[in-house]
């Protein structure tokens, strides 16, 4: 069968369809993640957390689906960079999944015993969970943008060619800093709609000062790649558009400032930056004058700007080979087939408006504050 | 290709997947008893029975959430370990992996929440329509799962590309319906509910034993007994459907189920026992019934069930044309304009994994010697003894839940559990076995998919991906340490709850309760 969409098109597409998983994964799991990074922080006795835990109970399960279905649409739709990313990034993605695995039990096993060491050992596993994968995410995406040692066989087989250690280079540590600091003030903007008194005075007062963070990490990681310290990448030649996915059949070279260059050729794009830049420095203001709800709001925005802004200097690009620059992935020669990515197409818009319209519905049944009084008379509360 | 990172990948998928096979079926079965038994406290407006969710429902939430957590490594562990599977078929293995989460996980994860927190805020109808999602959320996760695994097992609707060298879909359709994939669905989904049911029998019955709970586990003994009659029946009946797939489909692997070293005359004889000697490849001794194998395998009198012999001789066959095939791809590279080589490539690309079975033994493959054929072409038998005992046993206990359920049955409608103590010991030993029936039907579908990570496409060890013993090591032991720790947390907290027991853990007398009711109409909208 022939799909009705030409393939050029549906490459462009699934890009924009994966920048849109992974900014739902930060935004909705993000607020839990950040809710456990703030655990310890926000929450200063037993009552306090487990006040905060059950904010994100009812929710948590759900939003860390985004990140499963994000693996699975990045397999699908890009298997080149499932392949390539995952066992190159070996140990930094065991971490990932250390947390992610820690995450579920420790948010149903916690309450399940009064024992307080029980208790800490499970608190201590949410506050790891929220940490690790923001930060994780972060130095990849660091990593991403300078591009990353790999090459590929006649084969096409992957071969990374870095270390562990190579990924915590400094650029890559301010953007993994950047990650959790919008994470952290995602969760307190969330705390602040979900609850009242010392939780939401403290998760204020700790989301702000992450906003300012998350807001300088962000000017600075942007006047790094703008200054040309971080290289960009050009294709010179090969990757046409509608061509059958094979990485190696362009030639790329590598080029300070070549990123910058991207966002000016089409100033649209600077729509990106903008928005991450407004959203967390108005939901750090908001904060302050307890909105939680428009305080998420923004803050999500904040999220979403900040992750397209790599993804739109980068384009097509979505990872370049440090290494061998030719053999970079981008849009045009690391996807699926042209009949893959249509049936995905379709799978995801009979299906998305429907999570999208049953996870509101959940969100509506739970609304309001949540009240220490209500959960400790629950039998099915964390 | 690292031998020891081959090894040791292929350990850990089996550990993480065989350790994450401990939640699912429990998962599984469990759903769908706790739609059943709140559909009958809707329907009736019997206190007990929404006691009997939420009690049932708390050791379901312990059960999902390490479901939930070994699931994530299974997703992403394709990525990790297995790289060069992942580029070469991702683009259709990947695809209902992604369909999983958009259609079936989503759906459980995100209710399974409500499912615990909307008891106050949910009018009955409505949580009863949670707790049904959660149930088909699980279910249709299972279906798309098995999908993929069923492509794996039998790679239908698909095609090589030798512009971007990987497998792609050419039939989406074939893919969805493959006969494998649907008959390891009900296979499996029914071994869940069989595991859902002698949970809550097993559970139940030791109350009995000790004289607590008395209408709470006999009413649950009652569902689990009809729901478990069904399952176990239905187990075994698609067990042999899925059984008829492999015959089609996968013949050296029935091959070696069955220890079947020659071609019978048909209709071949059932090896009820033997000792599978791979050194020697013949049997050490076996115990033979005529014509029972033909008839279940063919479901004929007249066909031939083939040896692993003759396979081999097949498989000979294969590797040479699939090196032919691998020379015309050779050839392509070097000038893709080729005719001939396009042409030479189309008759036998479906043999091309064959020839692939060769890099073991050199790099070289078009130059291999007929001695390297020879071994390539013994490398497709998988191992006999293993398969042959953990097929046997599983299917031994098959039978057995069907007696074991059936005997609850008749008890149920007697209303007799209390008088047959001997019947209550029987079922809660009992609880265990639907998980070791259950790994090792997986053992089965696995193990006998050796040497093969894509049946006849791509051999395992050619799928691993390009790290280093340290890194593969590292994770290993990660996971068996943290796992190991998991489930020190998870039985704990699963025993600790059971003896509990429904009345103290929701703070009633259940046997108090058994003849209250709340209006039912009313009370359906109402939260």
């Amino acid at each position: 069968m022939v799909p009705p969409i030409d393939y050029e098109t549906l490459k462009i597409i699934w890009w924009l369809l994966l920048g849109l998983l992974l900014v739902g994964f930060m935004v909705t799991d993000g607020f839990d993640m950040g809710a456990g990074a703030l655990l310890p922080f926000a929450g200063r006795n037993d009552e306090e957390r487990r006040l905060i835990i059950n904010t994100v109970g009812p929710v948590w399960e759900g939003n860390q689906v985004w990140f499963v279905l994000g693996g699975g649409a990045i397999f699908a739709a890009w298997p080149p960079l499932y392949a390539l990313a995952f066992s190159g990034f070996y140990v930094a993605m065991f971490l990932v999944l250390a947390a992610l695995i820690v995450r579920p039990v420790s948010f149903v096993f916690r309450s399940k015993n009064k024992d307080p060491r029980w208790r800490a050992i499970w608190d201590g596993g949410l506050f790891v969970s929220g940490i690790v994968p923001p930060l994780v995410f972060g130095i990849a995406m660091g990593n991403v943008l300078q591009g990353v040692p790999f090459r590929l066989t006649e084969d096409l087989r992957p071969v990374y060619e870095g270390s562990f250690a190579g990924l915590l280079n400094p650029f890559a540590l301010l953007c993994g800093l950047l990650a959790l600091a919008m994470v952290i003030q995602h969760g307190a903007a969330w705390l602040v709609l979900k609850t009242e008194g010392d939780v939401a005075r403290r998760a204020r007062h700790f989301g702000a000062v992450a906003g300012v963070g998350a807001v300088a990490l962000f000017a600075i990681c942007g006047a790094i790649v703008w200054a040309g310290l971080v290289e960009g990448y050009v294709i010179r030649a090969g990757a046409a558009p509608g061509a059958e996915a094979n990485p190696l059949a362009k030639t790329v070279a590598r080029e300070a400032g070549a990123w910058a260059a991207n966002l000016n050729a089409a100033p649209g794009k600077w729509l990106g930056p903008l928005v991450g830049l407004l959203g967390l420095g108005v939901a750090a203001f908001l904060l302050q004058f307890k909105r939680g709800r428009l305080a998420l709001v923004a803050s999500g925005l904040g999220i979403a700007g900040v992750i397209a802004t790599p993804g739109l200097a980068m384009f097509p690009f979505i990872l370049p080979s440090s290494s061998n620059p030719s053999m970079s992935l981008t849009v045009w020669d690391a996807s699926s087939s042209h009949l893959t990515l249509f049936l995905m197409l379709i799978a995801t818009l009979v299906f998305m408006p429907l999570i999208i319209a049953y996870t509101s519905w959940v969100y509506y049944v739970i609304r309001g504050k949540v009240s220490l009084e209500a959960l400790l008379a629950s039998r099915e509360s964390y | 290709m690292n031998e020891v990172v081959v090894d040791l990948s292929r350990l850990q998928f089996a550990i993480t997947a065989l350790y994450h096979f401990l939640f699912v079926p429990l998962t599984l079965g469990l759903s769908v008893i706790l739609v059943i038994m709140e559909a009958v406290y809707v329907m009736t407006g019997r206190v007990i029975w929404r006691d009997m969710v939420k009690f049932w429902g708390v050791l379901f939430g312990i059960n999902f959430a390490m479901g939930v957590a070994t699931g994530i490594t299974m997703e992403f562990q394709f990525g990790t370990n297995w790289a060069y599977f992942s580029h070469y078929v991702g683009d259709i293995f990947g695809v209902p992996l992604a369909i999983e989460g958009l259609m079936a996980f989503f759906l459980e994860a995100t209710f399974v929440g409500l499912f615990f927190f909307g008891w106050e805020r949910l009018s009955k109808l409505q949580h009863l329509l949670v707790t049904t999602m959660v149930a088909i959320g699980s279910n249709f996760s299972a279906l798309w799962i098995l999908i993929a695994n069923g492509w794996m097992q039998n790679p239908v609707g698909a095609k090589f590309n030798p512009t971007t060298m990987r497998m792609e879909v050419t039939d989406f359709y074939a893919v969805i319906f493959n006969e494998v994939a649907q008959a390891k669905f009900v296979h499996t989904v029914s071994a869940g509910y069989v595991t859902g049911a002698m949970f809550v029998l097993a559970i139940s019955a030791w109350y009995l034993l000790r004289g607590r709970h008395r209408a709470f586990a006999v009413r649950s003994m009652t569902v689990a007994a009809s729901f478990g009659l069904a399952s176990a029946l239905s187990v075994v009946v698609l067990g042999d459907e899925s059984g008829y797939a492999a015959t089609e489909h996968q013949k050296m692997k029935l091959a070696a189920i069955e220890a079947e070293w020659e071609t019978q005359p048909p209709p071949a004889g059932f090896n009820v026992l033997a000792w599978p000697d791979m050194e020697k490849r013949e049997n050490a001794f076996e115990l033979k019934v005529p014509w029972v194998l033909g008839l279940i395998a063919t479901r004929s009198l007249s066909r031939e069930v083939l040896g692993i012999n003759d396979l081999v001789a097949r498989a000979k066959v294969r590797v040479r044309h699939g090196l032919r095939a691998y020379r015309a791809l050779q050839r392509l590279r070097r000038d893709p304009a080729d005719k001939a080589a396009i042409r030479e490539l189309r008759v036998f690309d479906h043999t091309l994994g064959y020839a692939l079975l060769l890099k073991r033994y050199r790099t070289d493959i078009e130059n291999a010697t007929p001695a390297e054929i020879e071994k390539a072409a013994w490398d497709t038998v998988p191992d006999v003894l293993t398969l042959f005992w953990s097929f046997r046993i599983m299917v031994g206990l098959g039978f057995y839940f069907i007696v074991l359920f059936g005997i609850a049955f008749i008890l149920s409608a007697r209303r007799a559990f209390e008088r047959h103590r001997w019947f209550l010991w029987l079922a809660f030993v009992s609880l265990p076995l639907p998980w070791v029936a259950a790994e090792l039907g997986w053992i089965v579908a696995e193990y006998g998919r050796q040497p093969w990570i894509i049946e006849g496409v791509l051999p395992t060890f050619l799928g691993v991906s390009e790290v280093s013993v340290g890194q593969v090591a590292f994770s290993l032991v990660g996971f068996i340490v943290f796992y190991t720790v998991l489930a020190v947390a998870d039985v704990y907290l699963m025993v600790k709850y059971a003896r509990l027991g429904p009345d103290a853990y929701l703070g009633v007398d259940t046997n108090a309760r058994a003849r209250e009711r709340v209006p039912v109409l009313a009370s359906a909208i109402e939260t």
